[in-house]
């Protein structure tokens, strides 16, 4: 049996665990905990080591779905989580632009711990005030040549389509 | 005994907000990851600064000041070299160059320059050593501390902010290749056309700062703010390895590596 990995990452609150939940198809294997500091108490839970999701592929492959902490002081588990992915997804609370600065850093993290494909997931499309693709593009300085999603994470058709978009950069990385 | 200790555990603004409440006399050493800097207090007020190799005796302060040029400055040092700091101010006084105020400018704003540089400081072994204070020829100037330690806050949490934007300075820069974006048509200032002349990739960041004798600070400035109006970007210094890469994908066959991903996408495209 062969198993694959695929990171999802992103700041607090970013909609991770819904992206992997939406495809998922076992329950999460969810780390949630409630939440402490009264800065991040948007919302009650939190992942605090990891979200783990599984897509079987077929007899012989599985392809795993990992979403990293998204505090900060989690960070430590990231390395650990990049280790031997396929490739990984970012994702983005487009609405909240207090998290953008955040998102970059980790993006940029991401990057400098494996050189594979990565795409960026604008999440929360459907709330009213969510920026919109091309504007999150610029205020995250993200390359024109690196994939930008729109997304709403509990919508699997839009999560699907934010995996293949991944795995089409993965293919044309071995096929250019 | 001396206080000591290392600025992870009791930072620049609390080193100075306990000598101002203690309303201690003596000098301050840091030792900071590059370089070593003092600062005498008397009485709680801030006296005299010194840096790593920086010239701080008065014509080195006048020079940096803008108040003598270098010829000027050879001139003083072969002339006066036996001169204290006080006799030589005097003399440059009576002389016409300079005033008393242009002296005591220069030195207040020579010491706030390095003294500010220290609240960017967040690592390093300190030491306060008590009644140990600057040369007697040195002239000295009494600040107040509470005025120091706003502004160093202030430019603390500045410095933080710019280092998350641009947390590496052996980087290069590069002008950015858009359509419509012109250096010429833009409005840059002294420091920003400095920095703007050497934008090469060949140049590191601190390069350019040592060349422009910018401190860290101001480099990090200059560069947020040209990288914000979308003039430069940070590029991979010329020549410069890439880092080794912790994690690598271990060597496939690219054939099966790619069928491998297209079961993937027919297993996604079927949920």
């Amino acid at each position: 049996m062969q198993t694959v990995k695929m990171v999802v990452t992103g700041p607090f609150n970013a909609g991770k665990t819904h992206f992997i939940q939406s495809v998922s198809e076992i329950d999460v294997v969810s780390t949630e905990r409630k939440i402490t500091s009264e800065a991040e108490r948007v919302k009650e839970t939190t992942t605090v080591a990891m979200d783990f999701g599984r897509i079987t592929v077929d007899d012989d492959l599985v392809l795993y779905l990992f979403g990293t902490p998204g505090q900060k002081r989690f960070d430590f588990m990231w390395e650990i989580l990049s280790e031997g992915m396929l490739g990984f997804i970012v994702i983005v609370d487009s609405a909240r632009p207090e998290t953008f600065r955040e998102a970059r850093g980790i993006l940029q993290t991401f990057r400098a711990y494996a050189p594979t494909p990565y795409v960026v997931a604008a999440n929360k499309q459907d709330m009213a005030d969510a920026w919109n693709v091309d504007d999150l593009r610029i205020a995250l300085k993200i390359d024109s040549k690196v994939k930008m999603l729109p997304c709403v994470a509990n919508d699997k058709e839009s999560v699907k389509k934010v995996l293949l978009e991944l795995l089409y950069s993965i293919l044309e990385e071995i096929n250019p | 005994m001396a206080i000591k200790g290392n600025l992870r555990d009791f930072n620049v603004t609390q080193l100075f907000n306990l000598i101002n409440l203690a309303r201690k006399t003596g000098t301050l050493t840091l030792e900071g990851q590059s370089e070593s800097a003092w600062v005498s207090f008397r009485e709680g007020k801030l006296i005299f600064a010194h840096i790593g190799k920086e010239d701080s005796t008065l014509p080195g302060i006048l020079l940096k000041g803008g108040l003598i040029n270098p010829s000027q400055l050879r001139a003083i040092k072969t002339h006066a070299a036996s001169k204290s700091d006080k006799e030589l101010g005097l003399m440059l006084i009576n002389a016409g160059y300079v005033s008393q105020q242009d002296i005591l400018n220069s030195i207040r704003q020579y010491i706030l320059d390095i003294v500010y540089q220290l609240f960017t400081w967040l690592d390093g072994f300190f030491r306060f050593d008590t009644d140990v204070l600057p040369p007697e020829d040195r002239i000295s100037i009494r600040l107040n501390l509470e005025n120091v330690i706003i502004e160093g806050a202030r430019r603390s949490r500045e410095w933080e902010q710019l280092q998350e934007e641009i947390p590496n300075l052996d980087m290069s820069l590069n002008f950015v290749n858009r359509p419509g974006a012109n250096i010429r048509d833009v409005n840059l200032n002294v420091e920003e056309w400095k920095v703007v002349s050497y934008v090469n990739p060949k140049n590191t960041i601190r390069q350019i700062a040592r060349a422009t004798r910018m401190s860290d600070l101001d480099m990090r400035r200059v560069v947020y703010g040209l990288l914000q109006a979308g003039l430069v970007e940070i590029v991979r210094p010329e020549g410069m390895p890439l880092p080794p890469q912790v994690k690598q994908f271990k060597p496939v066959d690219e054939k099966q590596q790619a069928s491998l991903v297209n079961r993937l996408i027919q297993r996604i495209r079927s949920l």
